[in-house]
């Protein structure tokens, strides 16, 4: 077997020196009868090139997004991700390391959480980041166990802008721990009236611009409202790329920002892994969750990085910890930070604006198709259509046409009364090519 | 310069004058500042083309002023990224006896495969119909997860081990409720060794926690367990093979009586590498058990994440798994991604994150299990078992160990007996074995045991790389024993970096980099 070095005179050699006359002496704790003597039913090995083989068919029963014209977001989008990223995260030093609990030989490591949490800092307009949660949904749902930490209130009111599963994770987690959560009903066109819902026993409100339709929402007003109760608010975006155009959070007021970070750095991957993005007000940090990197020196006087304040986590309060999350998203922060490295300010900013230009390019083509509205009044990236079709029915007629359309909003929520809505995304990857065949295809599709 | 903090902005600063070099370089060891002292605002790494003149829909949303970040060329991001690599340790480096956290060899295999276009470049949301390869991984890494633990389901979507751990207590507290014992059973026993994960998972969703005491030979007794056991007892949540690195002896009499009660038993699966394909969960009477695939199945650690973490889940629980799931009925697979769509007589209880989890590190799992096969799995078990006892051996009679009566598992557990009167303590070994060229230990884990050294080879090491580590901890065994006390205290004396003060960052927290100001201004 090729990944295990010891030969057979090896382990004889080292049973010897242990003084067992077999390996199962060992295994003696393993309750009678309850130890394995056969391998189990499973195949035997195989060589590099069988499970290359294996696997290679396995792929290529799947459409990939870079295959076709593709127009799929809604929490998760195809972005170009220059070649440097994937090259230096396989660096050996970096892909196999561990948690750096060993400061002095994980300097690399730390430095560059360091570097992360202050570019999600300034994204975001916060005063401080941590080193990332799983992704944008469970980061949303430690925000508000966060908030309830902070006004020691237990109920959360969620806007029906945030992604269907991200209410859905906050929902699963509160019912558990027994919190109260508002959720009020999908806001396609983004006119819910949320300051009626905030009063003194609100904990937090979550709202999600862009929204998961697209729409881009004010947030300075709900948080006026949020703080005059003594609430806090959580701004959530699952595509950060908008952040290189739109306002961010900070700058209106958000108490606790989330987001998902898998559009810079990362690749689609079937929905994981992706890099939650988590920042807040720095009165906040101590009810933060997850790792936090914090610059000290050496015995030198030298500048170095080590992971700090750790009396908030699970290793060290247990059951008092602030979240029981332990390993986060390590090699997905750095692809993040890479290439976020590479765009800087200047890229990040062109790259949005592209990203925007194209969207509107697509809404402009396909406002003109005989069935459609676009239901947006603002968006950035990506935009829900209103068809005289239902979605989920159109999507699948698409497909068949080699074209992957966007998201059913029913897909995300049924029984939701959202049958008609398509949501749609577009991003640097797609042409001018792209969207004419989308046109033509969508027309086709709802004559 | 000087920051707010008023310590030294620039790397080098301060200690220039104890190098040799005028740079403070050291040959390969280069002093690397941040992206935000070498970039610059105006420079970029992409080249993308200004769109033509458009009409922008932003509305007022649009952003004003700066986002200050830097951006650097492409040629000086590789310098910085692979400079900071470089002060970097990993398995590829040296031994990495991590107990408790499997440091085993990463193929570049699993990493190939899993950037296959079919995999990496499909979107979670597109068409079911569109994705069939992605269903066959999952239930492949599902068969293979449910064989080896002996199982008869799992919930495939938590993304890391403590994510798993909340999935596991949160089917049991579904089952519980579902049987009309929600308000009275809230207690959660956990023993004292318990990894950090387990009380914080049970205080997370609502239990309260219990300790269990460690008996004297390092495993729980199932007495200890029962004079606890009553109707608020929800569960029991025990690492097997346990933190001491042994498997608990009456695991099976544990399970029976929680079982007895009323009650579950969740399994951490943290250490399930140490018995894959020599003892199956599901015959020990596990009711719950996450698996880490960064651990266990070799899904790189990347530096601390991305983790995955399914849960095998016993027939009592298999109803509650949270969506989504493939159902597969008729030799037909349906993706269920909601509660309304979930099969007769399935109740899940929720959802754990957005999409289907670590779709990357399913491959992963999958090319390792694939490559290994049943064969090759149990005996990279015995390896593992047989490399940390051969490590044992080799030390035990300079190094004292706490639990003498049980074999080790996967890890070896020494403590500090050994180190009295040495004037040396257990941080201060860990880092003399930095100087030699070795990560250290864990270290100070599991809390039951003073000054604790935990030391996990995994399969990966050849006998003679073990002998060679065997001696080194011999020197310095007795080098500690002998007086050379600076050797220890003053470590690491070679690495990029000289010991850090922990205290400092965490009292006046700096977490994120600022523009230095003037000294003068500082002082203001």
């Amino acid at each position: 077997m090729r990944y295990l070095p010891l030969t057979e005179t090896d382990r004889e050699d080292m049973l010897a020196r242990i003084g067992v006359p077999d390996v199962d002496a060992l295994f003696s704790d393993v309750p009678n009868g309850k130890l394995l003597r056969e391998p189990l039913d499973l195949p035997r090995a195989k060589g590099e090139l069988e499970v290359e083989r294996i696997l290679g068919k396995l792929s290529a029963k799947n459409t990939a997004a870079g295959a076709v014209p593709f127009f799929v977001g809604a929490g998760a989008y195809k972005h170009h991700v220059p070649a440097t990223v994937d090259h230096l995260i396989q660096r050996s030093e970096f892909l196999t390391s561990y948690t750096p609990y060993q400061p002095e030989i994980a300097q690399g490591t730390l430095q560059y959480l360091f570097e992360f949490q202050t570019q999600v800092a300034a994204l975001t307009g916060m005063e401080v980041a941590n080193a990332s949660m799983y992704d944008g949904s469970t980061g949303t749902a430690e925000a508000v166990l966060m908030a309830h930490r902070v006004t020691r209130r237990r109920k959360a009111v969620l806007s029906g802008g945030l992604h269907p599963h991200y209410t859905q994770v906050v929902e699963t987690l509160s019912e558990m721990a027994s919190d109260e959560v508002v959720a009020l009903k999908p806001d396609v066109r983004a006119t819910e009236d949320i300051l009626a819902a905030i009063d003194d026993s609100v904990s937090c409100v979550v709202v999600q611009s862009p929204d998961v339709f697209g729409n881009l929402r004010d947030l300075r007003p709900i948080a006026d409202k949020a703080h005059a109760h003594g609430a806090l608010l959580i701004a959530v975006f699952t595509e950060v790329v908008s952040l290189g155009a739109v306002t961010p959070p900070g700058a209106q007021d958000a108490d606790i920002v989330v987001g998902e970070g898998q559009s810079i750095g990362n690749a689609l991957n079937f929905g994981g892994p992706y890099v939650g993005l988590f920042a807040a007000k720095s009165k906040y940090i101590r009810q933060m969750p997850g790792r936090l990197c914090g610059e000290t020196v050496d015995a030198d006087g030298r500048r170095g990085f080590v992971l700090t304040l750790s009396t908030r986590e699970q290793h060290i309060r247990r059951d008092k910890a602030t979240s029981n999350i332990c390993t986060n998203s390590g090699l997905c922060v750095l692809a993040f930070t890479i290439h976020m490295t590479l765009l800087g300010q200047a890229g990040l900013t062109r790259l949005a604006e592209v990203n925007h230009a194209n969207a509107v390019k697509l809404a402009d083509a396909l406002a003109g198709v005989k069935g459609v509205e676009v239901v947006n009044e603002s968006f950035f990236n990506e935009f829900t259509l209103k068809l005289s079709k239902p979605a989920a029915e159109v999507v699948e007629a698409m497909a068949a046409k080699g074209i992957l359309a966007g998201v059913p909003a029913s897909r995300l929520k049924p029984g939701a009364g959202l049958d008609d809505l398509l949501i749609v995304a577009n991003t640097e990857v797609n042409t001018d090519e792209d969207r004419a065949a989308f046109a033509r295809a969508l027309t086709e599709v709802l004559a | 310069m000087l920051n707010r903090q008023g310590r030294p902005s620039q790397a080098g600063e301060g200690a220039s004058e104890r190098h040799e070099t005028f740079t403070g370089n050291r040959a390969l060891q280069q002093i690397e500042p941040l992206i935000f002292e070498i970039g610059h605002h105006e420079s970029t790494g992409v080249d993308i083309d200004k769109p033509a003149p458009f009409k922008n829909r932003l509305g007022k949303h649009a952003r004003q002023g700066e986002i200050g970040l830097p951006g650097l060329s492409e040629p000086e991001t590789m310098r910085h990224y692979v400079r900071l690599s470089q002060k970097n340790y990993g398995i590829d480096t040296g031994l990495f006896p991590l107990g408790s956290c499997t440091m085993k060899h990463n193929a570049r295999l699993n990493e190939k495969v899993a950037r296959l276009p079919g995999f990496s470049d499909v979107h979670p949301l597109q068409p079911v119909s569109t994705v069939p390869g992605a269903l066959d991984v999952m239930l492949e890494l599902a068969h293979y997860l449910m064989t080896l633990t002996g199982m008869p389901a799992v919930a495939l979507s938590p993304k890391a081990g403590a994510h798993g751990e909340a999935c596991g207590m949160m089917a049991i507290k579904a089952a519980i409720a579902a049987k009309g014992e929600g308000a009275t059973r809230n207690v959660v026993l956990v023993p004292e060794s318990a990894h950090g994960t387990n009380p914080a998972t049970a205080a997370l969703i609502g239990f309260s926690v219990k300790s269990v005491p460690a008996r004297d030979d390092g495993t729980v007794a199932v007495e200890d367990v029962k004079a606890l056991l009553g109707p608020d007892v929800a569960a029991i949540m025990l690492t097997n093979p346990n933190t001491c690195g042994i498997f608990e002896p009456q695991i099976v009499e544990i399970a029976a009586a929680m079982h007895e009660a009323g009650a579950y038993f969740y399994c951490d699966g943290a250490n399930f590498n140490a018995i894959v394909g020599k003892a199956r969960p599901g015959d020990l009477g596990v009711d719950a058990m996450h698996i880490n695939l960064h651990k266990t199945f070799s899904t790189p650690h990347g530096g601390g994440g991305p983790g995955a973490g399914p849960v095998v889940l016993s027939e009592r629980l298999a109803p509650y798994a949270p969506v989504p799931f493939i159902h597969v009925e008729g030799g037909k697979s349906r993706l269920v991604e909601h509660k309304a769509d979930a099969p007769e007589g399935n109740d899940p209880f929720g959802r754990m994150t957005a999409f289907h989890g670590q779709m990357g590190m399913y491959v992963r799992a999958l090319a390792y299990m694939l490559s290994h096969g049943s064969d090759g799995m149990k005996q990279a078990s015995e390896d593992a078992v047989l490399n940390a006892n051969y490590i044992r051996a080799g030390l035990a009679d300079l190094m004292s160990l706490p639990f003498p009566d049980h074999p080790s598992m996967h890890e070896a557990l020494f403590d500090d007996e050994w180190l009295k009167g040495t004037g040396v303590s257990t941080l201060d070994f860990a880092k003399a074995m930095i100087d030699e060229g070795y990560h250290p230990m864990t270290v100070y884990f599991p809390l039951v045991v003073h000054g604790a050294m935990l030391i996990e080879p995994t399969e990966s090491e050849s006998k003679a790389s073990l002998d060679l580590f065997i001696a080194t901890l011999r020197d310095l065994a007795i080098a500690a024993k002998g007086n050379d006390k600076s050797r220890f205290t003053a470590a690491p004396h070679h690495a990029p970096i000289r010991r850090l003060d922990e205290t400092r960052a965490a009292r006046q927290p700096v977490l994120k980099w600022e523009k230095p100001v003037p000294v003068k201004d500082a002082a203001e």
